[in-house]
Parts: C-alpha cells; structure tokens; sequence
C-alpha cells in the first residue's frame, strides 16, 4: 500500500481489482476444464449472452414488469406498516393486545403463502404481490413500533401537558423520532420485497426476470441463466444503492451514519 | 463517543436499579395490584387477540363450502392424520418435516461458521475489505431464489443442492454483517488488547468475536428468514421429500384442507425457530442491552 | 480507600524498569493517519489532508527505575504519540524506546497501559473480574494466582464488592479504577498512564491521584503519567517534563522535591506546590506560544521564587 495515493482511489482500485479477479476467475475455471463449461460458461460468453439480452426488448419489459411487481408490492407495504405503526405504537392498550399476534405472524414464512397466492390469484402479478406485501410489511412495521417506542418519553410528557391533540402530537413528536426508522425498515423491506418478486415470478410464473430465469432453465440456456442472474444482482444492488441513499438522507444527523462517513 | 461521562450512570452495583424502577412504575399506572391480577392480565394480553382472531376464522368459514376456502374445522381435522399419522415413523412429520429442518439446519450452520470465520478475516484487513467488498455487495444483492436453479445444474436435485442453495442464501448477510462488526469494533478495545500482549486466538475469541456478537446476530436473524425461504423453495422446484414438497404436491392434487394444514405447520415451524433464535441469543447478548441502555442514559 | 491494607501482594511485587526514549520522532504520513487504532483525540493542528503531520520533533529522556514521572504539555503536543510510541502501540519514524535493556517494537512484556478512555478500554461483556482477569490468563498466571491478584488489587482500588457487575453499570471513576486494577494485577514493571483522570469529576479525581501514588509506592513500578492539568503532573510525579507544542521537544525536566509523602490539602498548600506551579504553568503559555527551547522562553516569575 503506498501512502501517496489517496484513501478514496485506493479502496475504488482494490474494489475494482476485487471484481476484475471476479471475473477472470469465471473466465479461466471452465476454459482450463476446472468445471464443466456446461455448468459454468466462461465470463465472455455470460456476458455476450446478456449484451445480446440487451439488445432485445424481452429483458426490458421484464426488467419493467419485475419492477412494477416491486414497486407495488413495497408501496402497500409501506403504507400499511407505517399507518398501522403509528396507531398501534402510539396507543399502548392496542400495542399490548396485538403484541402477541405480532410477534407469531412475523416469523410465519411468506413462501408458505405461495399454494394459497395460486388458489385465490392463478399466476398473475397479484398472486407474487401478496407474497411480497406479506413479507415486506412486517419489516416496516416492526421498525415502525420501535421508532414510536423510542419517542422521548420528557417530550410526551410536555406534549400532554400543552393538551397537544392526538394528531398534532404524531405530526410533531411521533412521526420526526419515527421517520428515521421507517427509513430503515424501507431500505430492509425493500431487499426482501426483491428476493420474494423474484420467488414468485420463478415459482408462481409471474411474468418478469425470474420467469425469463425459468424458461431459460428449462431450455438448457446455461449462458443466459448466468446473464439474468447477473441482471437480478444489478437490480440488487442498484434497490440497495437506493435505499441505502435514501435512509442515509433522513439519517443524516445520527451518529450511527456519521461515525461511518469517517471511517 | 469518549466523553460519554459519568453523570449519568448509576454508581453502585444494582446497576439495573433504574430500569426496574421504571418497570414498576408502569406496572403502577396500569392498576395491576395483586400478583395475581398481574398473571392474569398479561396472559390475557398473550392469548387474547389470537384467541379472538382463531374463533372469528373458526366462526367466518365454519359451514363455508368454498373450496379453497375449506372450515378450520376441516383443517384441524385433517392436521394430526395428515402430518402424525400412525405409525409415527412413517408420518409425513418425520418423512418429510425432519429431513427439511435438518437440512435448513445445515445449510444454516455452515453459512454461519463459513460467515463468521470469512468475516472476521475480511473485516480485520482495511486492504482485503476494500478489495472484495463490491464483489460481496453483488452477491448479497442477488435475490437467493435465482441461484437454486444455477446449483441444480451442479448437483442435481438430490439433497446437497438444497443443503447448499440454503448456505449459499444464509452466507452473505452473516457474513456482510460480521464484517460490519468486526470493522465497528472501537480502536480503544483493540489498543487495549494489544498492549496487554493478547494473543491472536485470545484477541479473536474475548475482542473481535464478543465485539462483533450483536451484528453477527443480526445477520444470523436475517439469515434465518432467508433460509427458511429457500428451505421451502428448494423443495417446491424439485424433490421427493420436504414440508415445502409435500405442501405444493396438496396444492398440485387439490387436497386444499390438507395444504391449508401444510401451510400452518410451515408458520409454526417459522415461529418455533424463532423463539429458539431468540432464546440463544438472549443468553449471548445479555450484556449487550443492558450496555445499551447505559449508553442510551449517560449520552 | 487504599490505606495500608493489602500490602501482602507487595511481597512478589516486581521491581521497576528503566525507560529511555532516544532521540524519537514521530511523523503520520499524508491523508490522516493511517494504520489502524487512532483514539481519535489530537486529531487538531493536521494541517488538511495531504501533507506529513510531524507530531514529536526529537524527544530524548529517561525515566529512571521505579520513578514516578509525569508529562505535561499545551494540548495538541503529542503526548497522545508519546505514550503510543511509548507502549509500542505505534512504531516511531525514528529513534528508539528502550525497556530495560531492549527496544520496544511492539507492546513490550512487563509493561501496562492505562487509557483516557475507561468506558472504552473495557470491554463490555465481561464483568468487573473478568476484565482484570483476562490479561492475567493470557500471560498464564496460574488459577489460584489469578484469583488473588483479582481479589487484591479491586480490593485495592476499593472494588472489592463490585467484581460481578459489568464495567458500564459503574459510574466514570470507579470505571478508571477497574482499569487501574486491571493494570496493577498484571504486575508489570512499568506502568503508562494517558491523561487516565482527564473525564472523571474533580473529586473522584483527588482519590484517583492518591490511588496511583499508593499503588506506585506499594508496588515499586515505574509510572509514566501524561496529563494536561499541571496540578496534577506537579501532585503525582518525582519529575515532571514539560514539553512544547508540536513538533515536540522537551522544554524542561522540573524536579519536583515535594518529597515523598503528599497530602492533597497539605502538600497543594505549599511554597514549593505554589513555586512549581507557577513556573510549569509559564513553561506551558511559552509553549503554546510556540516556544522551543528553555532558553528562549522568557519568564517573568523567577524560578528562585523569591517572591514566595
């Protein structure tokens, strides 16, 4: 490591030292006959295969449809938990009835829902949707619960004694301590919203990426499964940039994001 | 961080004091005097909404002759015969339970030690972070269904590929975290240990690893959810055995009160993990909440 | 609290080193500190991000078997680098620090540091005896040994009730007295102290400065002891070096002859306190002035104290 480079070029050098060796990798393990180039092709070919994916118009209306898929399904969720988190942390009778409920239907896995979506929707988005609202709400509201439990109980205090209305007591007291949590229950919500799009289009057959995997799959187009394994890891990493983005913004003065800006 | 000061900690033994008062306090205002007023309330408060939620679910579809949407009654009915037949050795619960969690068991244990012992290597060089963190970024960033049908091209559909596609699943958000911990872990401590002359495998098992418990935790639980996912996934794209299989062959032969029960048993089997994560790590993190209530007071 | 009780574990009490610092000099390189393990403090005076940071210029002392020497200095001059290079935590551009008879290269055998930070420097998942335990372990101190020395030095510090409870269910001083305990079991032969009081209150601080001279004296170590407050450096040491701002030199080397019993009342109350004081407080303004050498500093209180 030679100290006259700056921090910043450095680590963007290593990283991207680290993804080259990525790639040379998959190229050179099925040319020298490490691995099967029928089960792993070479990093050229994966990559001609998605060049050639990008050229058509199947990949974007599938990028578009996984999206939309994704979208919806983090939006209601969205909506849902941060309403329901809101009423249910700051009314403590309801928080301790649904305590319980809660803490059961959290755990229940959402695939398990996959039979039932298939009964009542067949294989539209709608069946894919409820896997991904189920499993993206409870994320928002947990985080939820916790930012409204975290309300400074001196503020509360004084708000009750200034006979602050309820609604004005969640505009001005709740929801600011509340917000940045709802942040990060977006920004894990939203990965997991991913994973369960993607399940359903594999599994459900939803149109999308993962559909496009399936039918790749079962015709033996090994180069093109890679290249929308890929398409869905960029989709990742570009919904984790963005989430990450975002709740940094609302979190801007915690600690917790400070301390990691300078290190 | 280092001025956090003493004023406001406790500066006795009963370092607890203040949360217990707290707790007592609120136990006051909501007008729980006698013990056994107090039991009886909070199992209520447990037991009361789900009670409420069952019998309504019970009353709603009892006589219902919708299909899929068969009574409870029915379901329950069809839950013991369904997973605990007789002979029990024969039942769906160890024909097909059994083999699925052990096989989530062990996808999950080796994406934990492969994670931690992965993770602590990478998080102690700021150079091997640099380097391979775009690339563990990526492979979190890929939705873990996607690769089940890439490493069934490898190893087929027998119960490798599963046992697998749960490690590959479970990998990266343990090891990403562990990672995040082990980069967290305060220069003071790491000084401390240093000038003591603490060993390397003293350094890693009192320093790096109890320093880094609650991200691995944190990992570990999101891991857990992940793998429970894949566990079924797994199962529903090939297999000849499993909870996740046996649920979708009901739904593929329209045995709906059958799948419904399948369904429930899955939930509960989510739950009961859970509480047996929790319960673990409670006993592992005892320090660590109550260290953070302290922060939390003296800041 | 540290009366004449347990002078028993004074009996197996190692001897002092001697410490001697050759011509050390101290530059970080370029775009902040690297290497990992900044206490994040003294982070001012770096002028932006590319250029060397030259914290110690060239310091040259010794400090003699079984002394008590405290470091002084305006803030910002390096006394945090001192003591790191000191404790071998950071390796030196240049020049040496010798332990006995070899050069540190890395934290040296018989030596204990004591940091500024105590809620940090402890770690939070082990209790009170188990932090003091642990470096005992690792230096293979048998179980019954390890025992007694627990015992003994939290007794010593007056901890003996608290041994199970965690670190950060104590309060900021007793805090530094689990370090301070946790430095004294290890028994070593030289004892490094950065600015251990600068975060506890002003009357913990009185017990605290007592405790370490009781402890000096019981166990017979040499204690290096960096600080800011020049009422303490004067309290505490047999010697006190002054040191100028940054890139450090050593001002002067004050010997303190307050002789070798102090009393916080008393011995504050004296002509000599009162002279010391005033001229280490002078040496320091020089230095933060940018003063380099005790010749160029111009005092205007006398150092004879006429005047007292």
């Amino acid at each position: 490591m030679s100290a006259t480079l700056p921090a910043a070029v450095r680590v963007w050098g290593l990283g991207g030292a680290g993804v080259a060796t990525l790639l040379l990798v998959v190229e050179l393990v099925p040319r020298l006959g490490i691995v099967d180039a029928r089960y792993l092709p070479p990093t050229s070919q994966i990559l001609g295969a998605l060049a050639e994916r990008l050229g058509r118009a199947e990949l974007w209306t599938a990028l578009g449809q996984t999206l939309t898929t994704w979208f919806t399904g983090l939006a209601i969720a969205l909506v849902a938990g941060v309403a329901l988190g809101v009423v249910i942390g700051s009314v403590p009778w309801l928080r301790a009835v649904t305590a319980s409920t809660i803490e059961f239907l959290r755990p229940v896995p959402s695939v398990a829902l996959i039979p039932v979506a298939i009964l009542l929707y067949g294989t539209g988005m709608a069946s894919t949707l409820l896997l991904v609202v189920y499993a993206s709400f409870w994320q928002v509201l947990v985080q939820v619960l916790s930012g409204v439990q975290d309300v400074d109980p001196v503020a509360s205090d004084t708000a009750r004694s200034y006979r602050f209305s309820p609604l004005t007591r969640i505009r001005t007291l709740v929801w600011p301590t509340t917000l940045p949590y709802a942040m990060t229950g977006l920004r894990l919500a939203a990965s997991v919203a991913l994973i369960l799009t993607v399940t359903g289009e594999l599994l459900i057959g939803t149109p999308g990426i993962g559909r496009l995997l399936g039918v790749a799959q079962s015709s033996g187009a090994v180069a093109s499964m890679y290249a929308y394994v890929v398409v869905a890891g960029l989709l990742g990493v570009a919904v984790n940039l963005v989430a990450r983005a975002l709740e940094r913004r609302t979190l801007f003065w915690h600690p917790s994001v400070r301390g990691e800006a300078v290190a | 961080m280092s001025g956090t000061g003493g004023t406001g900690r406790m500066s006795g033994t009963g370092g607890t004091g203040g949360v217990r008062d707290r707790v007592h306090a609120a136990e006051a205002r909501t007008g729980a005097r006698t013990g056994l007023g107090r039991v009886l309330r909070s199992v209520l408060l447990v037991v009361g909404l789900p009670a409420v939620l069952l019998t309504a679910w019970w009353v709603l579809t009892d006589g219902s002759t919708s299909y899929f949407n068969p009574p409870l009654r029915t379901i329950v009915g069809t839950f013991g015969e369904t997973w605990f037949g007789s002979p029990f050795a024969e039942s769906r619960f160890v024909q097909d339970v059994v083999p699925s969690v052990l096989r989530l068991l062990a996808g999950y244990g080796i994406a934990l030690v492969v994670g931690v012992v992965l993770g602590v290597a990478i998080g102690s060089s700021r150079a091997l972070r640099a380097y391979a963190e775009p690339v563990l970024e990526f492979f979190r960033a890929v939705p873990p269904p996607v690769m089940v049908p890439i490493l069934m091209l490898f190893l087929g559909i027998g119960t490798s590929m599963k046992i697998v596609v749960i490690a590959t699943g479970c990998l990266w958000p343990i090891l990403l975290n562990t990672v995040e911990g082990v980069r967290g872990l305060d220069p003071v401590l790491r000084d401390t240990a240093r000038a003591y002359r603490l060993g390397r495998a003293a350094t890693v098992r009192h320093l790096v690893l109890r320093g880094a418990s609650p991200q691995i935790v944190t990992g570990a639980r999101q891991a857990l959810s992940i793998g429970i996912i894949l566990m079924v996934i797994s199962e529903m794209f090939a297999a000849k055995d499993g909870l996740g299989f046996s649920i979708v062959q009901f739904q593929r032969s329209f045995a709906i009160p059958e799948m419904w029960s399948g369904v429930i048993l899955l939930g509960v089997v989510g739950v009961l993990l859970s509480l047996v994560f929790r319960a673990v790590t409670n006993a592992t993190l005892s320090w660590y909440l109550g260290y953070r209530q302290s922060q939390h007071g003296g800041a | 609290m540290t009366g004449p009780d347990g002078s028993a574990a004074a009996s197996a009490a190692p001897s002092g080193a001697r410490l001697d610092v050759r011509g050390l000099r101290k530059v970080y390189p370029g775009s902040g500190r690297s290497g990992s393990g900044r206490s994040g403090r003294g982070r001012s005076g770096s002028g932006g991000a590319g250029a060397p940071v030259e914290a110690i210029s060239d310091l040259t002392f010794e400090v003699r078997p079984g002394e008590l020497v405290c470091v002084v200095g305006p803030s910002g001059a390096g006394k945090t680098t001192l003591l790191r290079c000191m404790a071998g935590l950071l390796p030196a551009t240049s020049g040496e620090v010798v332990l006995g008879e070899s050069a540190i290269t890395g934290p040296p055998e018989g030596m204990a540091v004591v940091l500024q930070e105590y809620g940090r420097s402890l770690f939070p998942w082990m209790t009170v005896a188990q932090n003091v335990e642990l470096p005992l372990k690792e230096k293979r101190v048998t179980r019954r040994r390890r025992a007694e020395l627990v015992r003994e030095t939290l007794a010593a510090v007056g901890l003996g009730d608290v041994d199970g409870a965690y670190p950060w269910q104590l309060s900021g001083g007793m805090q530094q007295r689990v370090a301070i305990a946790r430095a004294a079991a290890y028994e070593p032969r030289v004892l490094l102290m950065d600015e251990p009081f600068a975060a506890v209150d002003a009357q913990t601080r009185f017990d605290l400065e007592d405790l370490v001279r009781a402890l000096w004296k019981r166990l017979g170590i040499t204690v290096v002891f960096v600080t800011h407050d020049i009422d303490e450096a004067i309290y505490l040491g047999e010697r006190v070096l002054v040191l100028s701002a940054r890139p450090t030199v050593v001002l002067e080397d004050v010997e303190v002859g307050l002789g070798p019993d102090r009393d916080q009342l008393e011995t504050r109350g004296t002509a000599e306190f009162a002279r010391l004081r005033t001229h280490v407080y002078e040496l320091v303004q020089q230095a933060k002035q940018g003063v380099r050498s005790l010749a160029a500093a111009r005092l205007t209180h006398t150092v004879g104290g006429a005047d007292v």
